[in-house]
């Protein structure tokens, strides 16, 4: 029990004994003290929570991790996560996730909201590698379990870069494909909505060729796969798949709730890197998926609501040093998303670094043997400014 | 081997028991013995210079084991000879062993003789330098350190100071002198400072010295500021290389630092600049104590950071003891680093690489 012998200085660790390590920050202390009183006996570690449900956790598991069940894993998270945190759960051999505060906000803005209006938006924001992709997972995670349809862009900036094949689009003469993107995106769909895609039937006929066509009333899974299968076709397909979920949405007769979660949502608005053949840039509204998803993103549908993170790491032209929206989104992305709820994301709390050290520690993750005394702590919280992915990375080679 | 006589001289007496009289190794022992070891006077003109003997060959424990075995062997001795013990003296000695082991040998350094280890074994200086292999006398690289430091200190007094101005003197005789006067003066102080002996007289001399102020050794500490909340602040600034930075270093606070107005995070992304800003802080263990404002500005990033590094460290002294301040000055904190780049010559590439050369 080496990490228990740290300056906590406690003997074995339990909930009951919790109460008495002196902690540091404001409103530690009665969390702490609500913690205590919950008797619960099975646990081991302070950092860890037994809740592994995101709807039942609340304020008092902040800067706890739960562990996301491996069943689910695959099934909500194919696409989504940070690379680098799929590195670690493949580690650890577990997926955990910390509990914070902003992502506890955008879950009980969900509980609370009232789904037949338009729908709100969200946008979580705040400076490079400090959570928000991974808030926006938890909230993805809070989703699927609540048995919502979840439709989870992974980074819109991949949309609008490193495209090797740009097909002009059939539909729209002026617009352009992206097969292989749209055809990924859909394959992952299928992973996360099984369920869904056979209840869900379609009101319209499209016809993609002369010979081919999908009728009124087939599933959405026949779309799908269609979809997957054509690859020529497939960024048609997605933008299918979008309108007809947002007409379905909000119904009454078998409805859904619809969540779209779109990380680096402003690389929608900004500049692409493609290129036409007469080298002339292209505009991403001249990009039949970043189309259809803006489409999305309005708010002139009900019975969801639409999940955006900013990220400056993938943004094209965007200067590193910006993270508010205004910057990170200009002006028309600004406009477009205007009104939204602003979920600020901030770096790690006393509290919030204490457990991801002790994570680490656990995991024995923090080889080092200075790593673990009083002030190897203190040396990685100077060096790493409590900016989670900063000791990520620092923690990697210790 | 040159101890072995010695020793077996006193291991004799000391196991009284043992009447093993072996007086030709003993003999040939003490030959080979005497014939290395002499009387002080006589050593000194034979003997080799044992500063360049190398690593010492008698410990201190042995030759501590040596003066037991010596001082035991000189009672039992006495006991043997019925004399007593207490008032048994050198010449004593001589006698008993002329006595006990007579020898037919013409050469006196040939007979047996038993004396104190100190006279015996030749006098070696201990161990110069620490595990480190750090030196302990400062002169030890000049070679004959005990030498240079006696004259460091003979001449100590006149190092450092100066005569007294001419003014300065008049102050202190409430008279005018003239310019002549004054010339007088100090040539009869130089004079009485060439005569042997002066040091007799170094305190009478002193008054009319004057000590210079040595100036390059001292750090100059600033005195602790404080803003109007009542919260300790300082200033420090450093350079290095072409960049040069300034750092407003406040107490009570919880480790934040903004560097040109953004996160040091942001501003040092590498984490070996971050280090460098993290090292004065964490050798004195004060990590989370201090807030800091820095700007700096030239450079690159990694001498932008050392600029900063000695900022801190300077900026720190204000609210550090004597002994942590020589403690930072001794681990190099408090250094300028005085390299920068290096002039490329005429006929090269760099400064140190040639063209690439050719056979033909």
């Amino acid at each position: 029990f080496l990490h228990y012998s740290l300056s906590i200085a406690l003997p074995p660790l339990s909930y009951l004994v919790a109460q008495v390590r002196p902690l540091h920050g404001s409103g530690c202390g009665q969390q702490q003290e609500a913690v205590g009183m919950e008797m619960r006996p099975e646990t081991f570690s302070i950092f860890r929570t037994q809740e592994n449900d995101p709807d039942c956790q609340s304020e008092q598991h902040q800067g706890q991790y739960y562990t996301v069940p491996p069943s689910h894993f695959h099934t909500v998270f194919p696409h989504g996560l940070p690379p680098r945190y799929q590195q670690q759960v493949k580690t650890f051999n577990e997926g955990c996730v910390m509990v914070r505060q902003p992502a506890l906000e955008l879950i009980s803005h969900l509980k609370r909201a009232d789904y037949s209006k338009p729908t709100l938006r969200y946008l979580l924001y705040g400076v490079k590698g400090s959570g928000k992709t991974m808030s926006l997972c938890h909230t993805v995670h809070y989703c699927s379990t609540q048995g919502w349809l979840v439709l989870h862009i992974p980074d819109a900036h991949l949309w609008v870069k490193n495209c090797k094949e740009l097909l002009p689009s059939s539909y729209h003469a002026s617009r352009f494909d992206q097969p292989i993107q749209a055809s990924n995106w859909l394959r992952n769909f299928r992973t996360t909505n099984e369920n869904f895609l056979s209840k869900i039937k379609l009101r319209q006929r499209y016809v993609w060729t002369k010979r081919e066509s999908t009728e009124e009333g087939q599933p959405l899974g026949e779309l799908v796969d269609m979809g997957v299968s054509r690859v020529k076709s497939s960024s048609d397909v997605v933008g299918a798949v979008l309108k007809e979920l947002r007409l379905q949405a909000g119904g009454t007769e078998g409805g859904f709730r619809l969540a779209v979660a779109v990380d680096g949502v402003n690389g929608l608005w900004g500049r692409t890197t493609l290129k036409k053949e007469d080298k002339s840039p292209v505009a991403p509204e001249e990009l039949t998926l970043v189309h259809n998803l803006r489409k999305m993103i309005n708010n002139d549908w009900c019975g969801g609501a639409v999940i955006a993170t900013l990220s400056q790491t993938g943004s094209l032209y965007a200067p590193s040093s910006a993270y508010l929206p205004q910057e990170l989104l200009g002006e028309e992305g600004f406009d477009s998303m205007d009104p939204f709820i602003p979920v600020p994301v901030s770096l790690y709390s006393e509290k919030e670094f204490e457990s991801c050290y002790l994570y680490y520690l656990d995991r024995h993750w923090l080889q080092h043997p200075h790593s673990q005394t009083e002030e190897g702590k203190k040396e990685l919280i100077f060096l790493s400014n409590r900016n989670p992915s900063v000791l990520e990375r620092l923690c990697a080679f210790l | 081997m040159a101890a072995s006589g010695g020793r077996t001289v006193g291991s004799f007496l000391w196991k009284c028991g043992n009447c093993c009289f072996n007086f030709n190794t003993v003999s040939s022992n003490l030959t080979r013995q005497v014939l290395s070891r002499q009387l002080c006077v006589s050593a000194v003109l034979h003997r080799k210079n044992l500063a360049a003997a190398g690593p010492e060959k008698f410990s201190e424990e042995f030759i501590k084991k040596q003066v037991e075995e010596f001082n035991i062997g000189k009672r039992h001795l006495a006991n043997m000879m019925g004399e007593d013990p207490e008032t048994f003296t050198q010449g004593d000695i001589n006698r008993s062993i002329a006595y006990l082991f007579p020898s037919g040998l013409f050469d006196k350094k040939a007979k047996p003789l038993m004396k104190h280890p100190d006279e015996v074994f030749p006098k070696q200086r201990a161990v110069q330098w620490g595990a480190d292999g750090r030196p302990f006398h400062f002169l030890f690289y000049t070679g004959k350190q005990s030498y240079y430091s006696l004259m460091h200190v003979s001449t100590g007094s006149l190092v450092g100071s100066r005569w007294l101005l001419k003014e300065e003197l008049e102050e202190l005789l409430v008279e005018t002198i003239s310019e002549h006067d004054y010339a007088r003066f100090i040539q009869l102080m130089e004079r009485l400072l060439s005569l042997p002996y002066c040091s007799v007289e170094e305190d009478f001399v002193q008054r009319y010295r004057r000590q210079l102020e040595i100036q390059s050794s001292k750090q100059q500490v600033q005195p602790l500021q404080y803003d109007q909340h009542g919260v300790a602040y300082s200033t420090g600034d450093g350079r290095r290389k072409t960049a040069t930075g300034t750092v407003l270093l406040r107490d009570s606070g919880s480790g934040s630092i903004s560097i040109n107005g953004t996160n040091y995070v942001h501003y040092f992304p590498v984490l070996q600049d971050r280090e460098q800003l993290m090292f004065p802080l964490h050798f004195m263990g004060v990590l989370g104590r201090f807030d800091m404002q820095c700007s700096v500005s030239g450079g690159g990033h990694s001498s932008q950071a050392g600029a900063l590094r000695l900022a801190i460290s300077r900026a720190m002294l204000s609210f550090l003891s004597e002994g942590q301040v020589e403690t930072m000055r001794q681990a190099g904190l408090l250094t300028p680093d005085p390299r920068i780049k290096e002039r490329k010559k005429p006929g090269q590439e760099g400064a140190r690489r040639k063209f690439t050369w050719k056979k033909r």
